[in-house]
């Protein structure tokens, strides 16, 4: 070695002698990045530590965004839960809540990420199977029945008709008696990664992005504490793309948020601080971390610089974490325990601020209790007996760590360029370019694991024959009828005229392009349904069908 | 008229649900194998996929679903091929199917279903071994 740290000749003669000849295996990352046997200083000498790495909780936040992290607060451990109607959601997250989870996340069914109620022909089959059905505020009160919302967060995974789902947790509030000031949580609220990747929309892009600017406006003045952006990568991740492209595609997202907001003349230090993220954490260990690592300094770097924000809290990458639902096998289900254990580490010793750690039978189905207990168990075991975080960032100051964040970064900056070239995000989803990048990925990967170039254990190695035998969560059959029941019930027992008019001044809103906020948050309290809300703004905004690309 | 002898294979999504990844790998997949294939795009209506069935004179239909909706939008499209004159047309599929209706499905007239873990070799392998094109000698 020489007085730098850095690889010598004479070292690699010694070790690539014939005995220590490397076996015939491919050492890439899940992302297909190359990996050397050994990484020394000499792999960073023209690194700036301090302009690069610094201290946690101090620019550009490589190490994480607190000074103490996990030793001032833990992550929030959050598991994202729904199916049925809202009364069987709300009895699992009294249980969760009773087992020490410190934070809700409701997932919603196929017709409400659609803005559909649950009578729509179209939503048949659909109603409260992969999420709860919400279709008026009657089924949000009784959601959060007997949850005190000024002492819970909650996350709302819900994007196009998001603003109407924020408007009912506010009415909730109010009948609770919560001031809207008071409410804690986020909104996913990322419509742009729907047309990228999750694909659940109404209305056709440049109108998606116009009705989030409305959310973030109205919330950085009537609910502060409340994050109205999630920009997720998660979904982008599993819809197939690397970790690069992950990174890459989410904070170009970002950027436009960012910009939309500017446009509409909005400071950028008067929301950017609300602005949050949503990662994925797959299985590839130290490319997760590198992944966490690069986003809050590429993000730091470009709200301080690109943006011109001047508060710190302006520059910090706040981050929700979901381990790798495609990471996860239907074949021994139990492996899944140990994929998601793995999966958390990478996250927390990354600085995730929240996690969803998912449960074993997730590939099979929603979730059974025993499953999404023991996957909370595993986020306890982590915070409380692994002793991970007795210290900031472990991991930090690993040559290989720091080398991979470097790349990490160095390939975002990259696909910002590609993305400017094609006139920024809209353009480049009207043109198919992140579907087709994602989609070339994902069959990249499926052809490397049948050439077994790639390993899912019980899949494509150490395959076993034996049946799959866990429990399974089964969705009652007669919910989407009863839920139908109820729906019609709201619409007999509400006050005609109130909603009429209510949907009449929203739909004269959206006309002027007025923030809709307001005027939704009146029809929610009437007990017009998400459809109904939805439909009063199609008239202006329109309605997206993607060109079908394969 | 297709060309003659390729298999033509309709790969559909149904209902609400957006989760392509595995629709658009199978696609390709079978395309590079050299079956004809045409891809629905997302959100589409029983009604609407069959329609395209038909019209565009597939020898099977190719459904994904992930969204647990399976045991209403198999049989749907099952009866709307009876009730379209189209039963000749193959349905098949693939998605987050639980066994147990796996086997019902199957026994309502779903030829095939290919769950988590599937490979693409093993579908264009079955769709090659079970789908014949159809004889357009009448039409």
């Amino acid at each position: 070695m020489d007085k730098d740290g850095a690889l010598t000749p004479d070292f690699e003669e010694r070790r690539d002698n014939p005995a220590g000849r490397e076996r015939d295996f491919s050492f890439t990352t899940l992302s297909d990045q190359p990996i050397k046997p050994l990484y020394t200083l000499g792999d960073r000498e023209d690194a700036d530590f301090a302009l690069d790495i610094g201290f946690p909780g101090e620019y550009p936040y490589t190490r994480g965004i607190y000074h103490n992290m996990y030793r001032g607060r833990l992550w929030t451990m959050r598991q994202f839960a729904g199916f049925g109607a809202a009364s069987d959601t709300n009895r699992r997250f009294h249980y969760l809540l009773e087992h020490g989870v410190t934070g809700l996340s409701v997932a919603f069914d196929n017709p409400t990420l659609m803005g559909m109620d649950s009578d729509d022909p179209r939503s048949f089959g659909e109603v409260g199977r992969t999420g709860v059905a919400i279709d008026s505020l009657a089924d949000m009160e009784t959601l959060f029945d007997g949850i005190p919302l000024d002492q819970v967060s909650t996350s709302m995974t819900i994007n196009a008709p998001a603003a109407v789902l924020l408007a009912m947790y506010v009415a909730v509030g109010e009948k609770q008696g919560v001031a809207a000031s008071k409410l804690t949580g986020t909104l996913q609220n990322d419509i742009l990664k729907e047309y990228i990747a999750q694909k659940e929309w109404i209305y056709p892009p440049a109108a998606g992005v116009k009705l989030i600017v409305d959310t973030i406006e109205f919330t950085s003045r009537e609910i502060p504490k409340y994050n109205p952006v999630s920009i997720s990568g998660y979904h982008i991740r599993e819809a197939g793309s690397t970790a690069v492209q992950e990174l890459a595609f989410t904070i170009a997202d970002g950027m436009t948020y960012v910009e939309s907001c500017v446009n509409r003349g909005l400071a950028v230090d008067s929301f950017a601080p609300r602005l949050s993220f949503f990662w994925n954490s797959h299985i590839d260990f130290f490319e997760e971390v590198a992944k966490f690592r690069a986003a809050r300094r590429i993000w730091s770097r470009l709200m301080r610089e690109k943006y011109g924000a001047k508060d710190p809290k302006s520059w910090l990458m706040r981050f929700h974490t979901q381990t790798a639902g495609v990471s996860l096998t239907a074949q021994q289900p139990e492996n899944n325990i140990v994929r998601t254990a793995l999966e958390a580490l990478a996250a927390v010793l990354g600085g995730t601020q929240s996690l969803h750690t998912n449960s074993m039978d997730e590939v099979l189905a929603l979730p059974t209790e025993k499953a999404v207990e023991i996957a909370l168990r595993t986020q306890q075991i982590i915070a409380f007996e692994t002793g991970v975080v007795n210290t900031v960032d472990p991991l930090g100051g690993s040559y290989f760590v720091e080398a991979l964040t470097d790349e990490m970064e160095s390939g975002a900056l990259e696909y910002f360029a590609r993305i400017e070239e094609l006139g920024g995000v809209l353009p480049g989803i009207e043109q198919g370019f992140f579907q087709r990048e994602i989609g070339e990925a994902a069959f990249r990967y499926q052809q490397q694991l049948e050439r077994k170039e790639k390993a899912m254990v019980g899949v494509n190695e150490f395959v076993d024959s034996a049946p799959i035998d866990i429990p399974i969560l089964r969705i009652d059959p007669d919910v989407e009828r009863s839920q139908r029941a109820r729906l019609a019930e709201v619409k007999t027992s509400r006050n005609h005229p109130q909603v009429a008019g209510a949907l009449d001044h929203l739909s004269a809103a959206t006309r002027r392009e007025e923030n809709v906020m307001p005027y939704i948050l009146d029809a929610v309290r009437g007990y017009a349904t998400v459809q109904e809300i939805s439909d009063a703004m199609k008239v202006t905004l329109g309605s997206y069908r993607e060109p079908a690309f394969v | 008229m297709t060309e003659s002898g390729r298999i033509r294979v309709l790969m559909a999504k149904a209902g609400l649900d957006g989760h392509d990844r595995g629709v658009k790998v199978v696609a390709r997949a079978l395309r590079d194998s050299g079956i004809e294939v045409i891809y629905t795009g997302l959100h589409q209506t029983p009604e609407q996929v069959v329609a395209a069935a038909v019209q565009e004179d597939v020898d099977a239909i190719g459904l994904s679903l992930l969204s647990g909706a399976h045991m209403t939008i198999f049989p749907r499209i099952l009866d709307l091929l009876k009730s379209e004159d189209a039963g000749d047309i193959v349905l098949f599929g693939g998605g987050t199917i639980p066994d147990p209706d796996v086997a019902e499905l199957k026994k309502a007239g779903v030829a095939e279903l290919f769950t988590p873990g599937s490979s693409t070799l093993d579908i264009v392998d079955w769709v090659r071994n079970n789908l014949q094109h159809k004889s357009h000698a009448s039409a």
